[in-house]
C-alpha cells in the first residue's frame, strides 16, 4: 500500500524550477486555502452589517460593489475558489485511490478549467462597473 | 512512484471530517457562487432579497451548515498546514486553542448574522 515518497524540501522555494506538478499542486492548494479562510472571516465581517439594519447592509454591499477594485478582487476570489474546488476533487480521488496514474494530468486539467471559468466570468463580474 | 501515494494517512476523526466537509463544500461553494454572482448579481443584492432567501428554512439551514463546514475545513486546514511546517510543543497548543476560539467566534457571529438576515428577530 502506501510508502514514503521523498519530495525534497518543498519549503525551499529557491529550487522552484525543479518542482514537479504534484509540488505545484500542493503549493497552490495551500495558497488558495489560506486565501479562502482569510476571505471567510472578512465575508462574515462585511455581512455583519445585517445585524445593524437592512439599509446599512444594502448600502455597504452596494458601496463595495461600486468599487472597480472589488470587482477585480471578486474575479480573483472566483479563480482561487475554482482551483481549490477542482484540485480538492482531485485530492478526494487520490484519497480514494482512484486515477492515481493520472494525478499530474488531473492537476493540469484543474488549472486549465480554472483559467477557462475565470476568463468566462469576467464579463459577469465587471457588468455595470464602468 | 508508490502504488498509492497521499500526503495524508487516515488518522481518525479530524482526517475524516476534513474530507467529508470537502465533499460538502465542493457542492455548496459552487452553488453559493452561482446563486450570488451569476443568477443574482452581487451588485444588485439588497437586504430585502437576502431576507427572502434566508427566510426559507432549507436555505437557512444549508447556509448555517455551509458556515460550520467551511470554518471547520479552513481552520483545521490552517492547523494542519502549520503542523506540516514544523509547529510543535507549546506553540502548537497555543495555536490550536487560538484557532478553536477564532473558529467558534466566527460560527457564533455567522449564526447571529444569518438570524438577522431572516428579519424575524
Amino acid at each position: 500500500m502506501s510508502q514514503s515518497y521523498d519530495r525534497g524540501l518543498i519549503e525551499d522555494f529557491g529550487r522552484w524550477q525543479e518542482f514537479s506538478a504534484g509540488m505545484w499542486a500542493w503549493i497552490f492548494h495551500k495558497f488558495t486555502g489560506w486565501v479562502l479562510i482569510g476571505y471567510l472571516f472578512t465575508h462574515i465581517a462585511v455581512l455583519s452589517t445585517a445585524t445593524v439594519d437592512g439599509a446599512t447592509y444594502t448600502q455597504t454591499l452596494q458601496g463595495l460593489e461600486s468599487l472597480l477594485l472589488v470587482r477585480f478582487l471578486e474575479v480573483g476570489l472566483l479563480a482561487v475558489a475554482a482551483f481549490h474546488i477542482l484540485n480538492g476533487i482531485r485530492l478526494l480521488f487520490v484519497d480514494l485511490g482512484v486515477g492515481l496514474e493520472a494525478q499530474d494530468k488531473a492537476f493540469y486539467a484543474a488549472l486549465i478549467t480554472t483559467a477557462a471559468i475565470t476568463v468566462a466570468s469576467i464579463p459577469t463580474f465587471l457588468m455595470g462597473a464602468f | 512512484m508508490a502504488e498509492h501515494y497521499s500526503s495524508f494517512e487516515p488518522k481518525g476523526t479530524r482526517w475524516l471530517l476534513q474530507r467529508l466537509t470537502a465533499a460538502f463544500l465542493v457542492v455548496v461553494l459552487a452553488y453559493h457562487f452561482m446563486l450570488l454572482h451569476f443568477i443574482n448579481h452581487a451588485a444588485d443584492i439588497t437586504f430585502a432579497g437576502t431576507q427572502v432567501r434566508m427566510s426559507q428554512l432549507g436555505y437557512f439551514l444549508t447556509m448555517v451548515l455551509f458556515l460550520i463546514a467551511g470554518t471547520f475545513h479552513g481552520v483545521n486546514g490552517v492547523y494542519n498546514a502549520l503542523v506540516n511546517q514544523g509547529l510543535d510543543g507549546t506553540q502548537k497548543t497555543v495555536v490550536k486553542w487560538l484557532l478553536i476560539v477564532a473558529g467558534t467566534l466566527l460560527i457564533v457571529q455567522g449564526i447571529r448574522v444569518a438570524v438577522a438576515m431572516t428579519g424575524l428577530f
